[in-house]
């Protein structure tokens, strides 16, 4: 295989760093949630002793902590779902013809587009959780140096496969949609049922059983708890909730998440195989 | 001239019911500028972008520097490059950034392509434009750049859709001056306008296609020499009359009535030959009410060919066609 998808990175790259507006925003954002919802809340619920029961001998999890999990998988699912609008905008005014025409087999450029997103993913939610910790997150509590690096590995393996994930599902929707608009409406339709049906703010255990079967296929759902797993332990509580992660589930979680990103894969390989801009 | 560098057979491409090219044949040899010419619609984007390998190949043969574009699509891709005819740059990238991602994605080497860049930034003039982005350019500077950015790989031919649409005058004098530089260098050019003047001032040879058909084809003189040396358009009294006595004349090749009088076609100097013609009318008292002579033009080609003008037809034509669709 040749490197041509090195240059759609690094243009992808270029891109990032260049929009100095979207790049600040893309930025301020997640930190706004975490400031102001995680403040907010936290002082809301950590103010109530009886509605958060904790059981002795587990630790209990503050929920500006637990939120936080949340918010740097969301940041990835934000950054990756609109990641892959710009080849829209190269379809109608910029090169995708130079790039269709060119000896490039098509796929680097999914390729490129796609390790352009999980750069940008791994650049945010790495921004994120210092920010976090800044704030008083408790991460890692009580891990060794070289537990904290493993931990932080897993956390990023983790983001990296629902990034792409997500990269190449809405990279296959922009090469095969015309409209801007249509692609923008799909997204933020799908933001937000992804969002709140997902255990990225709160527990889904007292969920009615047809939105535990919607959390069960959300992707957002398996990030954070591989996030959780590794940033908080295999045991605390949280809300009330206990949390017990095994080995096992991880796995799962992590093996969802593969299938996940190699379904959306051949989604966005078949777009561009039979792409044409004419 | 050297050999065929482009060799179409019968193409054939339909989008739905819709015949775009229908059985178009031609050669294009080894350093020439050779010109599709045609109003809009008449087929030859659609023939350009078989070419080029952006619209498969539906229907006969296309070889392209030596390689067929439905079996060894790669290699046509590596070997040619193209201007596309709408603006086609990422607008935030620099002048230098778009050359240097071109030449990385057709593979280049590295210091091949710091060279090639350093030699066509030069080439085209935008020397003091390297680090600027490329919607802070002008029209005419764009087209330069990808003009240079289609040279990049230095191809064997470059291939030019309307090389000069929606530019000024003066700008496409310098664009022209360009192409012709190139040619000079030993690329193959193959262009296509609606221009009647760009394609005269280029072109080795041209071919005219309209309704997705070739309707002639030659060099530019050649073609309007089939039109004689010399054109009349004549407005008498009873055109009917003196269109009887001019066919009867020698030296008239042609004559036609159009709506707006008689159009001659001479076979010699029309200086000469024109006051014989006047006077023969004149001698049947049919009233003479306005004459102009010239040099046949491409336009008039076109219009001997077609029947109708280019220019003013071309834009209800497109109408047509969009409506057809």
């Amino acid at each position: 295989m040749g490197r041509e998808f090195l240059t759609v990175y690094w243009r992808e790259m270029i891109r990032f760093v260049r929009f100095k507006g979207q790049l600040f925003a893309a930025l301020v954002q997640p930190a706004l949630w975490l400031l102001l919802f995680g403040i907010a809340m936290t002082s809301n619920f950590d103010s109530n002793p009886f509605a958060m029961p904790t059981i002795p001998g587990v630790v209990s999890v503050d929920y500006l902590t637990f939120m936080a999990a949340g918010v740097m998988a969301m940041t990835a699912l934000f950054t990756c779902l609109f990641g892959g609008m710009g080849l829209l905008f190269d379809k109608n005014w910029g090169i995708m013809k130079e790039m269709l025409a060119s000896p490039m087999p098509s796929y680097h450029i999914q390729i490129g587009v796609g390790l352009g997103g999980v750069t940008k993913s791994f650049i945010q939610v790495g921004l994120i959780m210092v920010f976090g910790l800044v704030l008083g997150v408790k991460f890692f509590l009580g891990f060794s140096a070289l537990e904290t690096v493993f931990a932080v590995l897993g956390i990023f393996a983790f983001i990296m496969i629902f990034s792409a994930g997500f990269i190449f599902l809405s990279a296959g929707l922009a090469m095969r949609v015309e409209s801007m608009e249509s692609v923008q409406a799909m997204m933020t339709l799908l933001t937000l049922p992804l969002m709140f049906s997902s255990n990225a703010l709160y527990s889904t255990s007292s969920f009615p059983v047809w939105l535990q079967t919607i959390s069960s296929v959300n992707p957002l759902t398996y990030l954070v708890n591989g996030i959780r797993y590794f940033a908080l332990g295999n045991d605390f509580t949280a809300m009330g909730t206990h949390y017990e992660y095994t080995g096992g589930e991880i796995a799962l979680s992590f093996a969802v998440l593969l299938v996940f990103a190699g379904l959306t894969f051949v989604f966005a390989w078949r777009a561009f195989r039979t792409a044409k801009v004419t | 001239m050297a050999s065929a560098i482009i060799e179409v057979t019968d193409l054939e491409h339909s989008f739905g019911d819709v015949k775009a090219v229908d059985k178009v044949s031609f050669t294009v040899e080894e350093g020439e500028i050779f010109s599709f010419l045609g109003p809009n619609g008449a087929g030859k984007s659609t023939t350009i972008n078989v070419l080029t390998t952006q619209l498969p190949c539906q229907k006969g043969i296309v070889r392209v520097c030596g390689f067929d574009v439905r079996t060894n699509r790669q290699a046509v891709k590596k070997s040619i490059g193209v201007v596309f005819q709408d603006e086609v740059l990422d607008r935030d990238m620099t002048v230098r950034e778009t050359l240097e991602f071109h030449g990385r994605i057709y593979s280049m080497p590295r210091s091949e392509r710091l060279a090639r860049e350093t030699e066509l930034i030069e080439l085209v003039e935008l020397e003091q434009k390297l680090n600027v982005r490329t919607k802070h350019l002008s029209g005419g500077m764009k087209r330069r750049l990808e003009i240079a950015r289609g040279l990049m790989t230095r191809p064997r031919v470059l291939f030019l859709d309307e090389p000069t649409i929606g530019l000024d005058p003066q700008t496409r004098l310098k664009i022209w001056d360009y192409i012709k530089g190139i040619n000079e260098e030993g690329t193959t050019i193959f262009l296509t306008t609606h221009y009647m003047d760009e394609a005269d001032t280029l072109s080795d040879r041209i071919e005219i296609i309209d309704y997705g058909k070739i309707i002639a084809t030659g060099t530019s003189d050649s073609l309007k020499n089939t039109l004689g040396e010399d054109m009349i358009y004549l407005q008498t009294g009873d055109d009917d009359r003196a269109l009887g006595l001019a066919e009867s004349m020698s030296d008239v090749t042609g004559v036609k009535k159009t709506s707006k009088g008689l159009e001659l076609i001479l076979s010699a100097d029309g200086g000469r030959v024109m006051p014989k013609i006047l006077s023969s009318i004149g001698k049947e008292s049919i009233e003479i009410l306005s004459v102009r002579m010239k040099k046949p033009s491409l336009d008039d080609v076109f219009v001997h060919y077609t029947g109708r003008e280019l220019r003013a037809e071309s834009a209800e034509n497109a109408f047509h066609r969009r409506r057809r669709h």
